[in-house]
């Protein structure tokens, strides 16, 4: 009998393989590892899945669990509703245990799924081309700098301080290994955003990319247009979206975008302490040849009937090797099906709602704290779902300890990163805040500051 | 039919809480031009229409679930249901990367016990979780080899050696972290040989990049010469872990020499593949390069875990936040199942359906090199091309239509009319009988009418696509015709 639920053989099997193999036992199929690797691994020994499930539900329960808690915290991340057709769809074993379409006639579901997912991200960008995803919104940044350096030669990127740090730093690993200059460019300290004029004097003839947030890490909505004016012909304008705010916002493809990036978690994706989630990557159909990742395409069968393929693998690793335009191999297809599927529900209207929602409470909370005492907003920019306030009295993590206590999860603290903005802290509210926990909020501050 | 072409106007999938605006959302502080105009053509569909469209897709996906999935190099294994159901309670998926580190305890148990286990697993002496894919530990790996020599001041080691029979995303890797990459020659069994390996050795190497077993599914048995050579030169030895399914239990890459590993937890550790993702691909180092691992790293003290930043010599950061931590937890609950034992077992079992097969198979289609294999191996299809005019993608199409999943084809480059074949220990022996059958039969019908095989398949959702065409006058999105 065999003793293991994932190894079928049994001991009778066992004896039937090993001679037809011509071996006498197991051992003989090792006899080329040399015997000086002889050792005993120290690990546990196997167990049952009721064990192994009730240790793991044990340490969930250890950790707070979003849904428990108020949520005012966004930095990345977002605590969006998640409606249940995802999950009961994207945990079809036909999505989840299926590999890359490398045999696209038994790969339909996957590779239409993904075809439909780059139209969504085509759309909402307002550019022609999107691949089927990326890691994460990092690495989708930090291969759109790389990308950008392909495009035009150049070797400098200025990258706007008021991007994520995460991302940020990111850029700066992968591009460090490319000898690919990477430089900040600064905010206004009154708006929040990249201020023109301080950008004019940062361009020159090395500056490959300028990449900017839209909103930015403040949540402030930068202004692209003015951006885009200020740069010649060959610098690429790169655009760190958030995919929902870009129901209400000027597509950044309108706007004068080249490349468009993000993380696209916020689209039906659990926050699952920041992944996996996704990065969606779009850009000009110019630039098609030279962008990283995989790519769907529409096809005919021998029979005219239309089907999908992946397109234009001469640019990636399995072909071109050394060449490739990019090394990534498994992106997050599982999760750009999910945000397909999310798109679907949503909507045009839908998700424009979810976006006037969130955008609507994080004005309200603005505006309701701009008249307290010991808060004060640090930006004039306009915003979307997030804004920066500072705080007087204690500090932003005391802050956050208090309202912990009282089952809300307040601001991101911004000092370690931003030690320039002093004791200031980033609200985020999304349409899975209700009204109600923004008033609890309010007079929790107004006890504690 | 795509979801496009399903929308009604007006239609809508979703419902939210009825709650009164605060402001009737006046945009008055935001200037016009950037405001959106023209909406997003998202589809308008009721929530029965989409849970159809997926549904009627997911169908269309062959899948590990729906059968064998031979695929070489590719570990297709079967995925436990137990990590699905656990890597969706809430406790673990609603958890913000920046909720106060006292409040994920439970979470940093699980990476710093995942971290452990794999460095035992492995041999190697501390871990990141943060890479979220094989090819991206690949990077990893390398940008701790180009920052080792930095710190050494020998920046004059800008190449990295790859044998030609490795994935292509080694050298693709490798030079996405700025090196030059020189390629060399596999000898006639397969192996790395030793001659071409000591020519190209000098003080320009920072690495070499092996898989071992390697991608034809045969071990390096002079791996401890290689990692002397390479050693002796002031080398780096880089271990490509996607072959680790084969050797677990019975030899580690820390014990054979290698510095630094990246594992595919989506493929030895029985993580579902995703349609190509989400992976995750933790990369494991020998002392010597610990402190060049990414931040955060997770550490336990006496307060209880925590994520440490403060690692003077670190690479950065490879991607946001702590990696793919859902995958990350099916690989743990999967090692907690098999544990030391069913780990080796599993491996023990791979190898025997590999040879079992390979055995079986030899006597229809020829291997291209001799020998017990290890999880895998690579048939040479150029007999059935010559003899029939049949091409190793023929007979994998023909495949489709007996409802299996064809193995590899064409990898690796070095054999012609590759089939590469890697069962995996989660098959069992009536399934590779019927497998081997079923081969028997196509090469039987070459024999007889190999117009089948060509025209093949028959009976999937859409025959053969013309994938030249689509390549070169690319449709990349859905437009509504005029």
């Amino acid at each position: 009998m065999s003793r293991f639920p994932y190894i079928p053989h049994t001991e009778s099997e066992i004896n039937k393989m090993l001679e037809f193999i011509g071996v006498k036992n197991i051992g003989e199929l090792f006899n080329d590892v040399p015997h000086v690797f002889d050792f005993e691994l120290k690990l546990p020994d196997s167990t049952d899945e009721f064990s192994v499930m009730r240790e793991l539900k044990t340490l969930a329960h250890e950790n707070l669990n979003l849904n428990e808690v108020a949520v005012f915290r966004g930095a990345g991340i977002y605590y969006h509703y998640i409606p249940s057709v995802i999950n009961a769809l994207a945990s079809r074993g036909e999505f989840l245990t299926a590999y890359t379409p490398y045999q696209p006639e038994v790969s339909q579901g996957t590779l239409q799924a993904l075809f439909e997912f780059q139209t969504m991200i085509s759309e909402l960008t307002g550019l022609e081309v999107a691949n089927s995803s990326m890691y994460d919104g990092a690495t989708a940044v930090a291969e759109a700098a790389l990308m950008a350096v392909r495009v035009n030669g150049r070797n400098k990127i200025l990258i706007a301080r008021s991007l994520h740090p995460e991302y940020r730093v990111v850029t700066k690993t992968y591009c460090h290994s490319q000898n690919i200059i990477v430089e900040e460019i600064e905010y206004s300290k009154d708006k929040g955003q990249v201020e023109p004029e301080h950008l004019k004097n940062r361009l020159d003839d090395d500056v490959s990319a300028v990449i900017i947030g839209y909103p930015n890490y403040f949540g402030i909505v930068e202004d692209l247009q003015k951006i885009k004016a200020l740069l010649d012909e060959k610098t690429l304008l790169v655009v760190v979206a958030n995919p929902i705010a870009l129901s209400i916002f000027e597509a950044p493809g309108i706007l004068g975008a080249d490349i468009v990036v993000g993380e696209g978690q916020p689209l039906g994706n659990h926050p699952s302490l920041g992944g996996p989630g996704l990065g969606f990557f779009a850009t000009r159909e110019k630039y098609v040849r030279k962008m990283p990742g995989r790519i769907i395409g529409e096809a005919k069968d021998v029979d005219g009937k239309t089907g999908y393929v992946m397109v234009l693998q001469t640019r990636e690793q399995h072909i071109r090797r050394k060449k490739a335009t990019s090394n990534i191999c498994s992106n997050h297809a599982h999760n750009a099906v999910i945000a397909a599927i999310y798109m679907s529900l949503m909507g045009k209207e839908g998700l424009k709602e979810v976006a006037l929602r969130s955008y609507d409470k994080a004005h309200y909370l603005f505006s309701q704290l701009s008249n307290m005492e010991g808060v004060k907003p640090l930006f004039s920019g306009p915003f979307f779902h997030e804004f920066v306030v500072s705080v007087e009295g204690l500090t932003v993590g005391e802050l956050n300890n208090e309202l912990l206590k009282h089952k809300i999860l307040g601001p991101m603290e911004l000092e370690k990163d931003f030690p320039e903005l002093g004791n200031s802290a980033l609200f985020c509210t999304t349409e899975a805040v209700r009204n109600e926990d923004i008033e609890f909020l309010l007079g929790r501050l107004e006890e504690i500051i | 039919m795509t979801i496009f072409e399903k929308s009604v106007k007006g239609r809508k999938g979703y419902s939210l809480p009825k709650e009164e605006l605060h402001s009737e959302a006046s945009f008055s502080g935001i200037p016009g031009h950037l405001l959106r105009k023209d909406p997003p053509e998202l589809p308008e569909c009721s929530e029965v229409d989409v849970v159809r469209h997926y549904t009627e897709l997911s169908r269309k996906n062959y899948s590990v679930d729906n059968g064998f999935y031979p695929l070489g190099s590719c570990t297709m294994k079967y995925n436990p249901r137990l990590n699905e159901e656990i890597a969706s309670l809430e406790g673990f998926s609603y958890l913000h990367p920046y909720q106060p580190v006292e409040t994920i305890q439970g979470v940093l148990e699980v990476m710093y016990d995942l971290q452990n286990m794999l460095a035992e697993i492995t041999g190697m002496d501390a871990f990141t979780l943060q890479p979220a894919a094989g090819a991206h530990g690949e990077l990893t790996g390398m940008l701790i080899v180009k920052k080792y020599f930095e710190l050494r001041g020998e920046t004059q080691r800008k190449k990295v050696i790859v044998p030609d029979s490795a994935h292509g995303t080694n050298p693709a890797s490798a030079t996405m972290a700025g090196f030059e990459v020189v390629e060399i020659a596999s000898n006639e069994s397969g192996l790395v040989d030793l001659d071409n390996l000591r020519a190209a050795l000098d003080d320009t190497i920072a690495a070499i990049m092996l898989t071992n077993p390697n991608t034809l599914g045969l071990f390096e048995k002079d791996i401890l010469e290689i990692s002397e050579m390479a050693h002796k030169n002031g080398t780096l030895l880089y271990y490509d872990g996607a072959n680790l399914n084969a050797i677990m239990g019975h030899v580690r890459p820390g014990d054979m020499g290698f510095d630094i590993i990246h594992l595919n937890l989506h493929k030895t550790f029985s993580t579902p593949h995703g349609m190509g993702g989400p992976g995750s691909g933790p990369v494991g180092v020998k002392k010597h390069l610990e402190g060049l691992l990414p931040v955060p790293v997770v550490r336990l003290n006496n307060d209880g875990y925590y994520l440490d930043y403060d690692l003077p010599n670190t690479i950065g950061k490879v991607r946001s936040f702590y990696g793919n931590f859902r995958v990350i937890l099916k690989a743990y609950a999967y090692i907690k199942m098999l544990g030391k034992d069913g780990l080796k077992l599993a491996s023990e079992m791979a190898v025997l359906n590999a040879n079992y097969l390979r055995v079986k198979l030899s006597k229809l289609i020829p291997p291209s090199y001799p020998g017990t294999c290890k999880h895998e191996f690579v048939l040479d299809g150029s007999k059935l091309l010559k003899e029939y005019g049949i091409k190793t993608l023929d007979l994998a199409k023909r495949l489709l239509d007996y409802g299996l999943h064809p193995p590899t084809v064409y990898f690796p480059l070095i054999v012609h009319e590759a089939l590469m074949i890697e069962p995996t220990e989660t098959e069992s022996k009536d399934n590779l009988d019927k497998f081997a059958e079923t081969i028997e039969k196509i090469v039987e019908e070459a024999r007889k009418d190999p117009e089948i095989l060509k025209n093949a398949p028959y009976t999937t959702p859409v025959r053969r696509l013309d994938e030249t065409t689509a390549s070169r006058k690319p449709i990349l999105r859905w437009r509504r015709e005029k």
